[in-house]
């Protein structure tokens, strides 16, 4: 049976067999839907764009008052180093590492998002003690609206490597899982790019002007 | 409703004064009389549910074959019930708002308050409960028939996509019994719609119905998506596909794209109620601007969105009853994807009255324009594909003359609106209102009814009546024209939209007439439901159970009516476009295969995921609505759970033994071998059992 | 003005004209069918040319289906049947080429009136202009003379054959200002300014209203714009000065509380003018500014200052 040509990513290589092709599926899908929630951050960022002046501030904490970006650039290390960690581990799963090899960079990648999360709730603990909060103003509506949206989904890989390491565990690397870990891999790397955006369209752009 | 009552914990702001029986006993006006009204039928409709599944042991039958089903085709007849049943509510509201307005003159019977709730549920349920039900119905049945395939891409997606779309709907029925629908229009603009103007339960409601169902279509869209370019049977490349296939990945794409921007919308209005956020109050920065943006960027492809899929239904009924190739295959193609295309680009010319600058109307204005091109492409289409057939006047063709004189109109009056000089003047009056729904009744409804009876008998193994069909058909474009084309000058005359009452004498007699037109279009309503009890009588003489009742062209009809769970008991292999039709000219089709040509086949397994997502988010809407904080923190965490736990099982698919295939499959040759070809004279007549005479000019010397 | 002859324009204003003989039985002038400026005249002139335009892709339709079911309807032996045939180079160049022309032509037109039409660019006139400030309130209309010092509820008076600069404004939700004979609509939303030049070349009645849905009154918030000569406007600001009373700042947040024309005049005890019409002798000289620009300050407009909003106070602003 000739192999389909399959779209660009994390492929797993015709040594999977079976599941190489039926990965197609699955990754097309999960692209598709990548693609859908694309629109909600870009959405997210133009209204963001719309509510960055002086009446969506309405006299409320600006950028210049509200962000701290050394812990920012802390946060986008860690999430940089994250998405490499995860390549790692989709290494590990392409060329049949081993279970172990795979769990390990989990839970590195794991761990790296956990500390993600704890710098940016610093942040926003920072923010609302100086009362930088969404019911002050539009423009921190639409900052409160995206940031932890981002830091939402984020929690939500969190959760979901932490299922896929209990399904490695219990079901072994059977074909659901291994799908599964390349689709967890292209959510984290979405994650990873939209990051991208918040920190240079929010913060760098933010405290620049 | 105050947080004073003893068992505000537990219930939230739910008290016994959501219950609309209560001030009819207190009030009674007539107003108060059609709300209850409305409320006891809900309530005894769904005990009559009950107890008639109850009484015919239904229960099982119900469970096994159909909630927990994951057969695309068992889907998309629950869609097209779900659609059926909303369509009934949404029909009698619209009638209940035309007799106000026709009494409408310094008063009518309904309060303005009633009034207003009739036309947001009316245009809510409309649009999202009926229109995009019966459109996933529709595709979920026919596209994996079309293009060879056994299932969609995610079957179990499928099914949550059906139950959260029955979410929406659950909780506007239950929004009937328990406190108050939105009265703030289906377009919700805040800050008419905001916690200050708007404390009530009814903009909670319009956003938790809107979330849930708007996240159930973005899944539908990826399922569409991904099933035609991924599914597809040998042989079918993508300009192989049936035209209907191209209009649902245009309308996939669309979902996928456009939805977002509604949830979206939804959800920031969601959050200057519960959270206190200013995206779009009237202070400290928020910008009711973006809402109408955000919605508009929705609400535009939406309505191609359901457009789109029914001229795909009329390129097949239009090629199939006119005996002929569709004209202009590729220019069809280009034209649908022009329209898909720059629907995203006119968003704006829903508002152009909100004050921007002469040149950005100007350049939405023109984008609006452009569509008329494609949209013109396709009609005179349509016109070619006729020119030189041999046109039966079935039901589905009745339909497609109704929507080439009156579709057009609607064309005429959308071009007139691309204006913003003349929307300066109509914007906002009944002018608007006659032109949608002269683009959705005529257009969306009128499409998709004529899919209904087209593929019908592909579903069931019977057809529907044709003499109620023909009537219905008549009622729908009678009706229609009656009821809408006088709006449009009512809408010439100055009368703003959303009306409960007015002053003016002068607007009474086309009042009148349209409400004779929505009486004729209740009776069509009414008539569907006769035409389906008449026809499940008659089945046996309206039965087609060799699946080719049309002389149909495409491979839908290669297949027993109704088809197996597999669809095809051997995947088809595809070598042009009307693949079905070149096979009969050609001897290729219903040929006896090898006996190893059989394989085993697997299919998913039954799932209760998308009836205890429904249940579970239909749970979490009401807590919501009704600030039910822990019950909403319950059902939240419980999905989630359960979502989890669900994915530790591996295997969910079954395995039909070849032989099983095999043995279905010959009865069913062996039954078309046996049975007599009826010609097209006899389409109609009982003598049509879904084999068709091959007629082509050198047989039938029609050739001159 | 411009008036280019169409094909389907006789057809249309047959109709129209229909349409608006039975709106004659009021003397409300209600439709841009029936224009009293100039605006609403070359809206109309558009509206025709419009529809004549795009008549040439339409009629065919209208014409050749009837024909084409006929000719080759399945009985018809005679019609050649040809299940084929599916494309023609000459036919899809015409099916394309000659909606794209329509569109074309039609573009430049909506170019053209788009700006010609604008509602933010002064109409030239012989006299000065008359500024107004307009304010939508939940279910009325205030307007505001600026320089005449004086301020109604519910009727616009303007003298004739003079341009009237509309600056408008929202104290409550969202509206849509929209006098049909005159002019064409634009929304009023809080702490935001739109404009809108009219004219009236002759004198008359013309109705007035929010054309967006607000709530239950919504239907209630009509106004009568009354075009009349220089003298009888300056009698009728002569006797909005003699009748009315003063607007100060309780007396809007009274004013302001949702309620129609009608219920407001009785909350006020004014007794002047026609029944949901209220006079105003004098006004606060920046009230419009000061409406518009509360919004705007970066302080929160809670519930009980929020005119139109449920649990609105009146005279909150007073016990503050």
């Amino acid at each position: 049976m000739k192999h389909p040509i399959l779209h660009p990513g994390l492929n797993l290589g015709p040594h999977h067999g079976q599941t190489h092709a039926s990965a197609e599926k699955a990754v097309f899908g999960f692209w598709v839907f990548l693609m859908s929630d694309l629109i909600i951050f870009g959405l997210m960022f133009a209204t963001y764009a719309t509510m960055s002046n002086p009446v969506g501030l309405a006299g409320g904490p600006g950028p210049k008052e509200a962000f701290d970006l050394t812990s920012v650039f802390i946060q986008t290390m860690i999430l940089l180093v994250s998405s490499l960690t995860f390549g790692f581990a989709s290494l590990a799963l392409r060329h049949e590492a081993g279970r172990g090899r795979i769990a390990l960079w989990l839970v590195v990648t794991l761990l790296l998002g956990l500390a993600f999360l704890g710098f940016e709730l610093r942040d926003f603990a920072h923010m609302v003690e100086i009362g930088a909060v969404p019911s002050r103003s539009g423009y921190l509506s639409a900052f409160w609206g995206l940031v932890p949206l981002h830091g939402a989904h984020v929690a939500a890989g969190c959760v979901w490597i932490l299922v896929m390491l209990a399904q490695m565990a219990t079901l072994g690397l059977v074909s659901v899982v291994k799908t599964r870990l390349l689709r967890l891999g292209l959510f984290w790397h979405f994650l990873d790019l939209v990051w991208i955006g918040i920190f240079t369209i929010v913060y760098l752009s933010g405290l620049a002007s | 409703m105050n947080t004073d009552q003893p068992l505000h914990w537990l219930l939230g702001r739910l008290d016994i004064s959501a219950l609309p029986i209560l001030p009819a006993i207190r009030n009674p006006t007539p107003s108060e009389f059609v709300a209850a009204g409305a409320a006891l039928a809900v309530i005894v409709g769904a005990f009559a549910a009950l107890a008639f599944l109850t009484w015919f042991r239904l229960w099982t039958p119900l469970w096994r074959d159909w909630l927990t089903s994951t057969d695309h085709k068992r889907i998309g007849i629950m869609y097209v019930v779900l659609a059926i049943v909303m369509m009934a509510r949404g029909v009698i509201e619209a009638g209940v708002m035309r007799t106000q307005q026709a009494f409408g003159l310094g008063g009518g019977f309904l309060t303005p308050e009633h009034f207003s709730e009739l036309f947001t549920t009316h245009g809510t349920i409309m649009i999202f409960f009926v229109a995009m039900p019966l459109i996933a119905g529709i595709v979920n049945y026919i596209m994996p028939l079309q293009i060879g395939a056994r299932d969609m891409s995610f079957p179990v997606m499928n099914q949550i996509s059906l139950g959260l779309t029955a979410t929406g709907a659950a909780l506007v029925m239950i929004s009937l019994v328990l406190a108050q629908f939105s009265n703030g229009t289906w377009a919700a603009y805040p800050p008419y719609t905001g916690l200050d103007f708007n404390p009530g339960t009814g903009p909670d409601y319009w956003i938790w119905t809107i979330v849930f169902s708007g996240i159930g279509s973005t899944l539908s869209g990826i399922n569409f998506a991904v099933t035609i370019y991924k599914e597809r049977a040998p042989g079918m490349t993508l300009f192989r596909m049936p035209v209907f296939c191209w209009t649902v990945l245009c309308t996939a794409i669309i979902m996928i794209f456009a939805l977002p921007p509604l949830t979206v919308a939804a959800l920031m209005l969601g959050a200057d109620r519960y959270l206190d956020f200013h995206f779009f109050t009237n202070d400290l920065g928020g910008n009711m601007m973006n809402f109408v943006n955000l919605f508009w960027l929705f609400g535009h492809p939406e309505v191609y969105l359901l457009v789109i899929p029914a001229y795909g239904v009329l390129s097949e009924t239009v090629a199939t009853f006119s005996g002929k190739r569709i004209y202009g295959y590729t220019s069809m193609v280009y034209a649908t994807m022009a329209i898909a295309v720059l629907s995203f680009c006119v968003w704006l010319h829903h508002f152009f009255t909100m004050g921007q600058s002469a040149n950005v109307n100007i350049v939405f204005g023109v984008a609006s324009m452009m569509i008329a091109v494609p949209t013109g492409v396709k009609v005179y289409n349509w016109m070619a594909t006729m020119f030189r057939g041999r046109i039966r006047m079935t039901v589905p063709m009745i339909y497609a003359i109704g929507f080439f004189y009156l579709f057009v109109i609607g064309g005429l009056t959308g071009v007139i609106l691309a204006n913003p000089t003349i929307t300066y003047q109509v914007h906002n009056t009944l002018f608007l209102v006659a032109h949608f729904h002269n683009v959705i009744i005529p257009g969306v409804v009128f499409g998709l009814l004529s899919g209904y009876h087209y593929w019908f008998p592909k579903a069931f193994g019977f057809r529907l009546h044709e003499g109620w069909g023909r009537l219905i058909a008549l009622c729908w474009i009678f009706g229609f024209s009656l009821a809408f084309l006088p709006l449009y000058a009512l809408g010439f005359m100055g009368m703003p939209r959303r009306t409960a009452n007015f002053t003016d004498p002068a607007y009474l007699p086309l009042l009148y007439v349209a409400l004779f037109g929505a009486a004729i279009l209740l009776v069509a309503v009414v008539s569907i439901l006769i035409q389906l009890w008449v026809s499940v009588r008659r089945r046996e003489e309206l039965a087609v159970p060799l699946g080719d009742p049309w002389n149909g062209r495409t491979l839908e009809w290669a297949t027993p009516s109704p088809p197996p769970p597999y669809n095809f008991a051997i995947l088809p292999q595809v070598r042009c476009i009307d693949d079905f039709a070149d096979a009969k000219a050609t001897g290729r089709a219903y040929a006896e295969p090898g006996a190893d040509a059989y394989e085993d086949i697997e299919m998913p397994d039954n799932t209760p995921i998308g009836v205890f997502l429904c249940i579970g988010t239909t749970v979490l809407g009401l807590a919501l609505v009704f600030y039910i904080w822990w019950l909403a923190i319950a059902s939240f965490v419980a999905m989630t759970l359960v979502f989890i736990v669900r994915s530790f099982r591996v295997s969910s698919s079954h395995v039909i033994p070849a032989a099983e295939i095999a043995a279905a499959h010959r009865h069913w040759l062996d039954q078309v071998r046996a049975a007599a070809p009826v010609t097209r004279l006899e389409e109609t007549h009982s003598a049509n059992r879904g084999l068709a005479v091959l007629e082509r000019p050198e047989m039938t010397g029609a050739a001159q | 003005m411009k008036n280019r002859q169409g094909p389907g324009r006789f057809l249309f204003g047959l109709a129209a004209t229909l349409f608006i003989a039975l709106a004659g039985c009021s003397d409300n002038r209600s439709s841009f069918l029936d224009p009293a400026g100039p605006i609403a005249a070359a809206q109309k002139a558009h509206l025709l040319e419009v529809i004549g335009w795009t008549m040439i892709a339409i009629v065919p339709v209208f014409v050749l289906v009837p024909l084409m079911l006929w000719r080759y309807r399945y009985r018809n032996a005679k019609a050649r049947y040809a299940p084929d045939w599916a494309f023609s180079g000459l036919l899809d160049t015409v099916m394309w080429g000659v909606p794209f022309l329509i569109v074309a032509v039609l573009a430049t037109l909506l170019w053209y009136s788009t700006h010609a039409l604008d509602p933010y660019k002064p109409i030239a006139s012989d006299e000065p202009p008359l500024e107004v400030r307009v304010v939508g309130l939940d279910w009325k209309w205030l307007f505001i003379y600026p320089d005449l010092g004086i301020a109604t509820v519910n009727e616009l008076a303007i003298p004739e054959n003079t341009s009237v600069a509309l600056d408008l404004t929202s104290d409550t939700v969202m509206q849509s200002f929209l006098i049909p004979a005159l002019a064409g609509q634009i929304y009023t939303m809080p702490g935001m300014r739109t404009r809108l030049h009219l004219l009236a070349d002759e004198p008359g009645r013309f109705e007035g209203m929010n054309a967006q849905f607000t709530g239950t009154g919504f239907t209630k918030q009509k106004f009568a714009t009354l075009a009349m000569s220089r003298g009888d406007f300056d009698a009728w600001v002569a006797r909005v000065r003699a009748e009315g009373t003063p607007l100060d700042a309780a007396t809007y947040a009274r004013l302001a509380a949702a309620s129609t024309g009608a219920e407001a005049k009785a909350a006020l005890k004014a007794g002047a003018g026609p029944q949901d019409v209220i006079y105003f002798s004098s006004v606060t000289p920046d009230l419009f500014a000061e409406i518009m620009h509360r919004y705007m300050q970066g302080t929160p407009v809670p519930p009980k200052l929020q005119p139109g909003a449920v649990g609105y106070e009146s005279d909150a602003e007073e016990t503050r």
